[in-house]
């Protein structure tokens, strides 16, 4: 087993191990903290394939900021894990089963007999002197710039969908806008109702 | 490295309404609640626009540009101009009854018009990665307009469900094809094509990969087993909601898949066409018998809509061009019926009203003979009745099975059809033969009037004379392949 084949096995199996425990573990926060140690470790796959930009970017947005932001809103809500997980155990056996039964069935496939090193072969390794990020860019602003822009205006669609779903008056809502209130007119408040100005009969009687 | 200069012209449409998009929402943010019909205006200003493009531009030849991704054909150009059309008839239909729900704000018509971008780069998309994005910016749109109703807890949850699902088929496609990446190298449909020609050493993968891919694909189309969400996503969501998705959401569907089997996948047609045989039988079967038991007709639709995937798919299981004509004329017709459909829903509700239960079309002649009739032509269409187009329609992809001596499974079509002829009747039975539930006058607008009106003679005429749309399906067929 050379280094890098060490390496590699190290941290796949801190990743599988990372992954089942952001679905198992009974703390959202944990499961959160699980998270950012599958992201980082994944990050050190990718560092073995030279994809170094990719790594680094998987660190500083995934787990810098995406996942520090998403420990703040666990952490802010009152989850109620027992609810959520209600089930989970008897749903356990059968899932279990379709789960090995399809993780076997991936392993049959997907071993060294097609995907070996015989039938594909390494690629070759990149110079020292190469650019992984300008390589990178390079494409992405020109082969690919059709799929950048696509996947910029998903996010205006993210940002459109988040505002139109959250940014509402809630109907039990008790806050008061004080430039309504000085603004407020006696007819708002006071209705008049006008009667007839007659006394009932014997009612003059009663008072003296 | 240079690189030549991208041609842009083949995506003036696609440009033309994502700058629409950009302008509704600058006035949209800009105008107070009383100008929403502002948005509304654009919209179909940008829909008009587009048509305008598109037809400015119809492509003969396949042009192949922005690096490979778009894909400019006759068969796309058709398909665009079907897709303006369906939504130009949604925003018309639930205009009223999105107004009486205070959904009637500039989010709803920017959130339709992504999604019609989304599906625009579907249907001329020629790459993997351009099929995927295009993907998810109409699944997204689609999840966020069906929570667009925040205090109806039915909307939110058939959102949630309609995200989880969808989420976990963008997965399940994406890995396949990953695989498919995996054999030929490449993700691009015109370089898979050329690299599966000969036949690969790593067919077990690639078999494998095209699992994967058939499941994403049946997922999103709703076919039998991978259904489940369709019946409480169109139930829950608003109408309106339940009209879009049901309309144009399925013609970008069919170019999904014909995309990807028909043109990237080709030469494994003898792998995928077992998969989609059982699908489609399945679709069709389940579609119609749970169809029967439904007292919602949102629901019924829904399995309505499973059954006739099921149908589509037997034009795109034949693997031929009459085939893929059939199918897709099979799938522009199913999407004027839907509109038909769900927009009768939205012509007879009113405030506080969803007139979405079978009793609700009690006598619905007695009030309203005309929209009967109008509702009575779109179940014979939906059921084969001749002389409206769905007859055809069947007809067409039946015989393209036939063709490829599925005789049997044109014989299970039939039959399966028979039954789903029950509950389309039924409602016709409701409407001529009970007497009315409710005596409230109906109150649609004179525009949706006349809109459901030709919606409902079209699908008349095409029954009588169904070959200009034939001739203009299997041409682009023809000169896309």
């Amino acid at each position: 087993m050379t280094y890098t084949t060490a390496i590699f096995y190290f941290f796949a199996s801190i990743l599988v191990f990372a992954g089942l425990r952001v679905i198992t573990a009974r703390n959202p926060v944990h499961a959160a903290l699980y998270l950012v140690l599958a992201f980082f470790t994944a990050a050190g796959l990718w560092m073995l394939l030279e994809a170094e930009f990719l790594a680094i970017t998987l660190v500083l947005v995934y787990v810098g900021a995406v996942m520090v932001l998403f420990l703040f809103v666990v952490m802010m809500l009152d989850i109620n894990l027992e609810k959520l997980r209600e089930g989970f155990w008897d749903y356990l056996p059968l899932a279990g089963f379709v789960a090995v039964l399809l993780v076997i069935e991936m392993a049959l496939i997907l071993g060294s007999r097609h995907f070996g090193l015989e039938v594909m072969g390494a690629p070759a390794p990149h110079a020292a002197d190469y650019s992984n990020t300008k390589e990178l860019g390079r494409v992405l602003y020109t082969e690919y710039v059709y799929a950048f822009e696509l996947a910029a205006v998903i996010l205006l669609v993210a940002i459109v969908a988040a505002i139109a779903l959250t940014l509402r008056r809630r109907k039990d809502s008790k806050y008061i806008d004080p430039a309504e209130q000085v603004k407020v007119k006696r007819n708002d408040r006071l209705r008049i109702v006008k009667m007839q100005a007659t006394q009932k009969p014997g009612a003059g009687e009663d008072g003296a | 490295m240079r690189h030549a200069l991208m041609q842009f012209a083949p995506a003036f449409p696609e440009i033309f309404v994502l700058i629409m998009i950009s302008l509704i929402l600058v006035v949209d943010a800009a105008v107070d609640d009383g100008k929403r019909f502002l948005a509304y205006f654009l919209s179909l200003v940008t829909l008009a626009g587009a048509s305008f493009l598109t037809l400015r531009d119809f492509s003969t030849l396949p042009v192949l540009t922005l690096g490979g991704l778009f894909i400019d054909d006759p068969l796309s150009d058709v398909l665009k101009l079907f897709l303006y059309l369906s939504v130009a008839i949604v925003l018309v239909y639930s205009r009223d009854y999105l107004r009486q729900r205070g959904l009637y704000k500039g989010e709803f018509f920017v959130l339709a018009l992504f999604a019609l971008l989304g599906m625009m780069v579907m249907v001329s998309a020629s790459h993997f990665l351009t099929l995927y994005l295009g993907l998810e910016l109409l699944s997204l749109s689609l999840y966020a307009m069906v929570a667009l109703q925040r205090d109806s807890s039915v909307a939110t949850e058939a959102a949630m469900k309609y995200f989880v699902l969808g989420a976990l088929a963008s997965g399940m496609l994406l890995y396949g094809m990953s695989m498919v990446y995996g054999v030929t190298g490449s993700l691009g449909l015109g370089d898979i094509a050329i690299a599966l020609q000969d036949g690969t050493d790593l067919r077990i993968p690639l078999v494998f990969g095209i699992v994967f891919i058939v499941a994403g694909l049946a997922f999103k189309l709703g076919a039998v087993p991978f259904h489940m969400w369709i019946p409480d996503v169109y139930h829950g969501a608003p109408t309106a909601m339940t009209l879009f998705i049901g309309s144009a959401p399925k013609i970008a569907a069919f170019a999904f898949v014909i995309r990807i089997l028909g043109q990237g996948l080709e030469s494994q047609v003898s792998d995928w066409r077992g998969m989609l045989v059982i699908l489609a039988v399945l679709s069709m079967a389940l579609g119609n018998i749970a169809a029967i038991a439904q007292s919602n007709l949102k629901r019924m639709l829904a399995y309505s809509a499973i059954s006739h995937m099921g149908f589509m798919l037997l034009g795109i299981l034949a693997g031929s061009q009459n085939g893929y004509g059939s199918a897709m004329f099979y799938v522009l017709v199913y999407a004027l019926m839907s509109l038909g459909g769900f927009g009768m829903i939205l012509l007879l509700s009113r405030a506080g009203f969803e007139a979405d239960r079978l009793e609700d079309f009690k006598g619905l002649n007695r009030r309203s003979p005309w929209l009967a009739f109008m509702m009575l032509l779109l179940m014979f269409s939906m059921a084969g009745v001749p002389p409206t187009v769905g007859f055809y329609a069947k007809l067409s992809v039946l015989q393209a099975v036939v063709e490829i001596g599925y005789v049997w499974l044109a014989v299970a079509a039939v039959l399966f059809s028979l039954i789903g002829a029950f509950y389309y009747l039924r409602i016709v039975k409701l409407m001529y033969f009970d007497a009315p539930h409710d005596a409230a006058p109906i109150k649609a607008s004179p525009d949706a009037r006349v809109v459901m009106s030709v919606n409902g003679l079209a699908i008349l005429a095409l029954g009588i004379m169904p070959q200009p749309l034939m001739a203009v399906c299997i041409h682009a067929i023809r000169a896309s392949f």
